[in-house]
């Protein structure tokens, strides 16, 4: 009975493991050929799902791209261009890379541009704590009072 | 520029992001919305089977001169069931258009079957039985209606089932302009 019930469990796994992933059976001429079609694959946004590769779908559409883009490795087609084939259909949405261009530039440069004006955002506070520390906070006479007291001469150490 | 001023930057900045968080949450946002590269293009180039002419082909030549709707289709999809009885009547009450049916990687017999039955709004449908043409117009999922100008020229690309509100709020506004 328990021997059954483990059996039962390592078939439910084996069958959830094995619908998770696209399969086809396409036969390239060497393991090289292959990842180049693994990794363009990877690299192409189904069209039909959110947030899935030609690769890792099981939508219709998907498998369709990938007969595709086979067929046209097959053919002796560079990577690009068969991407120009996919963008001209399915737009720029259809690749994990965006280019640059007037509607993606703050996707670009957004990031950068924000650490700038971070980085020049925290060296003014830091320089305005600074020159509190020395100047604006104590009188001369406190400062020396301080130095006595910490038994400091001389540097501030600021 | 003066304190007050200053202190309205974080308040700036943050109605940005709160813009942003409204836009992102927004129910009514449909996130499988892929823009259509296809629009203001010309027609892909074809020559493919009739679907009631076995030996007849339908070229992309034969769709000029007046305005076309392509609509991708299959039996195999349920949403197409559903948009077929619209179909069937806009193409009765509406002759000035033509539309052209792309049978979409379905059963030739299936698809000669649903039309014979249910009535066909098609003047022509082109067989795309491994979905090739499909791809060349970018059709993400059946059904996809596009609407061709008489130059040739796609003017827009709908997504999913029509109906009759669909078809007065979306498809007239275009087709009376590019009439």
């Amino acid at each position: 009975m328990k021997l059954s019930l483990a059996y039962k469990l390592l078939l439910l796994w084996l069958m959830a493991s094995a619908c998770s992933a696209a399969i086809e059976d396409h036969e390239f001429a060497s393991p090289e050929q292959a990842q180049r079609y693994q990794q363009f694959t990877n690299e192409l946004r189904c069209p039909q799902c959110l947030n899935a590769s030609v690769a890792g779908s099981d939508a219709p559409i998907a498998a369709d791209l990938r007969q595709e883009v086979y067929e046209q490795m097959q053919a002796g087609r560079t990577d690009e261009e068969i991407m120009a084939f996919m963008k001209e259909r399915y737009g720029d949405f259809i690749s994990y890379r965006p280019p640059l261009n007037s509607a993606t530039w703050f996707l670009w440069f957004g990031p950068a541009a924000l650490l700038l004006v971070g980085f020049f955002v925290l060296r003014r506070m830091l320089r305005s704590m600074r020159s509190f520390n020395t100047e604006a906070g104590l009188s001369a006479e406190e400062q020396q009072k301080l130095q006595r007291l910490t038994g400091n001469n001389g540097d501030t150490g600021a | 520029m003066n304190a007050r001023a200053k202190l309205l930057i974080p308040v700036a900045v943050f109605s940005v992001m709160l813009g942003l968080l409204f836009f992102g949450l927004n129910p009514e946002r449909d996130l499988n919305y892929v823009p259509s590269a296809l629009v203001n293009r010309p027609l892909p180039v074809f020559a493919l089977p009739d679907l009631f002419d076995e030996n007849g082909t339908i070229s992309s030549s034969e769709l000029t001169g007046g305005i076309f709707l392509v609509n991708v289709w299959g039996t195999w999809c349920p949403p197409c069931h559903q948009e077929h009885p619209y179909l069937v009547e806009i193409s009765e009450n509406e002759p000035q258009y033509t539309w052209i049916g792309v049978n979409y990687k379905d059963d030739l017999e299936d698809a000669r079957d649903f039309l014979d039955e249910r009535g066909n709004p098609f003047a022509k449908t082109v067989v795309d039985t491994d979905g090739s043409l499909g791809i060349d117009f970018g059709v993400t999922a059946a059904p996809e209606t596009f609407v061709v100008d008489s130059t040739g020229t796609i003017r827009y690309r709908h997504v999913g089932p029509i109906n009759h509100e669909i078809w007065a709020e979306i498809f007239e506004p275009i087709l009376a302009q590019i009439r």
